[in-house]
């Protein structure tokens, strides 16, 4: 199994390496065009600023690359955000996979944002989650958010539900670090890889 | 519903885990990585790795100990300890850490922190405040709690937040090392003014204490050492009790 990691210079990238690798899987970090293509399965993390990140992806033109991709790809946190249409975050155009904002945290009860820490997720959807336990927790870090919409595929409640992950087609998103989520974010890992 | 997190820190010197009581008399507590391994498969929620060498030596030792624990392990985790600028920081960013914990660097240069929150995120720098009440007030320390400063704890804090940083961890020097609870009057406090999550640190001696720290204390996190290096407490049995005492936290 050949996993291509998008690089786009968007933060810590070596724990989805490390277990992907874990996983038995072969990882190659790039932001070459060809390499992405030809790959099984493509990841797409990043951590950081959506403008940032959208510029970065624009440079390599990976924007135009991303949406056409016809392999399983999963986004992990912003990943998963630049894949929508539009992000508040320095209202961002995003690549516009999933046709939904993403938007700000707006606590209700003096919720702390970001959002960060261990939360369970609920209403679990799509074989990225066969044989995960409803209620699981996993790792979030994020102070933008998708709220729950038709695509959504797995849930969360921080201020008022949101989109935990989304799914459409071959295109995969966990808001979560699945990478950082203990037993449950492997698991998640590896029914992606069994995609 | 967020959980609490619970948080064991390891400081390593030479590549071994130690820790002492009062920042003092240092005392082995095994391998780091292979610590932060069985800690993680006991379900401790995240892990602080605090480099108390510090020297440039030392430093490499620390990116590679980054790097295999990137490797080893699947929970968050934190480097602190010696960070005093932000090409370093951004080493421990390429090597694998999920945050890095600043100290005695920020209160020297507090613009420190406004450029790694710029740079690399909000959650990627956590604060450490290492603070000792003298006189009817906290007064923030460095250098590992050896060296006073000018400022307070609560307006150190703000200015902190204000400044981008993702999390405070406090450490209350009167109660580190002592196993009598943690300082939960000045952690409340810290939860009341500030909007970033704080990590209570120093006093764990008893399961009792995580839940006042929860609770009283209004803590979103709680580090502890000794007591989990040593047996005191095992990860399981403590979020058993949390549980039962109606605390949120993961299982």
């Amino acid at each position: 199994m050949n996993i291509a990691i998008i690089d786009y210079k968007a933060g810590n990238i070596k724990s989805v390496e490390a277990a992907l690798q874990r996983l038995g899987c072969n990882t190659v970090l790039t932001k070459n065009h060809n390499e992405i293509l030809s790959a099984d399965k493509v990841v797409f993390p990043g951590v950081g600023n959506a403008g940032a990140a959208m510029e970065a992806l624009k440079s390599e033109s990976l924007d135009t690359l991303i949406p056409q991709l016809k392999q399983p790809v999963l986004g992990i946190c912003l990943g998963m955000q630049l894949m929508c249409a539009f992000s508040e975050e320095e209202n961002t155009q995003g690549l516009g996979i999933f046709d939904v904002t993403v938007k700000k945290f707006l606590p209700k009860s003096g919720e702390k944002i970001p959002h960060m820490g261990w939360n369970n997720v609920f209403n679990l959807k799509t074989p990225l989650y066969q044989g995960v336990d409803e209620n699981s927790f996993v790792y979030f870090v994020h102070s933008y958010m998708v709220p729950v919409f038709e695509f959504t595929a797995a849930e969360c409640s921080y201020a008022e539900k949101f989109s935990a992950s989304i799914a459409k087609n071959n295109f995969f998103g966990t808001q979560f670090h699945p990478e950082k989520s203990g037993n449950t974010g492997l698991k998640i890992l590896e029914n992606f890889i069994k995609l | 519903m967020l959980a609490k997190r619970i948080i064991a820190c390891l400081d390593v010197k030479d590549n071994q885990t130690v820790k002492g009581v009062s920042f003092e008399n240092l005392r082995y507590a095994g391998d780091p990585v292979e610590l932060g391994k069985a800690y993680s498969e006991q379900g401790i929620d995240e892990l602080v790795y605090l480099d108390i060498t510090a020297t440039n030596e030392g430093r490499k030792q620390i990116y590679s100990l980054v790097e295999k624990v990137a490797q080893n392990l699947s929970i968050p985790f934190t480097i602190g300890g010696g960070i005093s600028d932000i090409r370093d920081a951004e080493n421990l960013l390429i090597y694998g850490a999920d945050k890095i914990s600043v100290n005695s660097a920020a209160v020297k240069n507090p613009q420190l922190v406004s450029d790694i929150a710029k740079k690399f995120g909000c959650q990627f720098v956590v604060t450490a405040i290492d603070a000792k009440m003298i006189d009817g007030k906290w007064i923030v320390h460095t250098h590992g709690g050896k060296r006073p400063t000018d400022k307070e704890l609560f307006s150190w804090a703000k200015e902190i937040e204000d400044r981008g940083a993702g999390e405070i961890l406090f450490t209350s020097m009167n109660h580190d090392g002592h196993q009598t609870g943690f300082a939960n009057e000045a952690l409340a406090k810290l939860s009341e003014i500030l909007t970033i999550p704080v990590i209570a640190s120093g006093g764990a001696g008893e399961m009792s204490h995580f839940k006042d720290v929860f609770t009283v204390g209004k803590a979103d996190a709680a580090l502890a050492a000794s007591i989990f290096h040593f047996g005191k407490i095992a990860i399981p049995d403590l979020k058993q009790y949390l549980v039962k005492e109606g605390i949120n936290v993961r299982r």
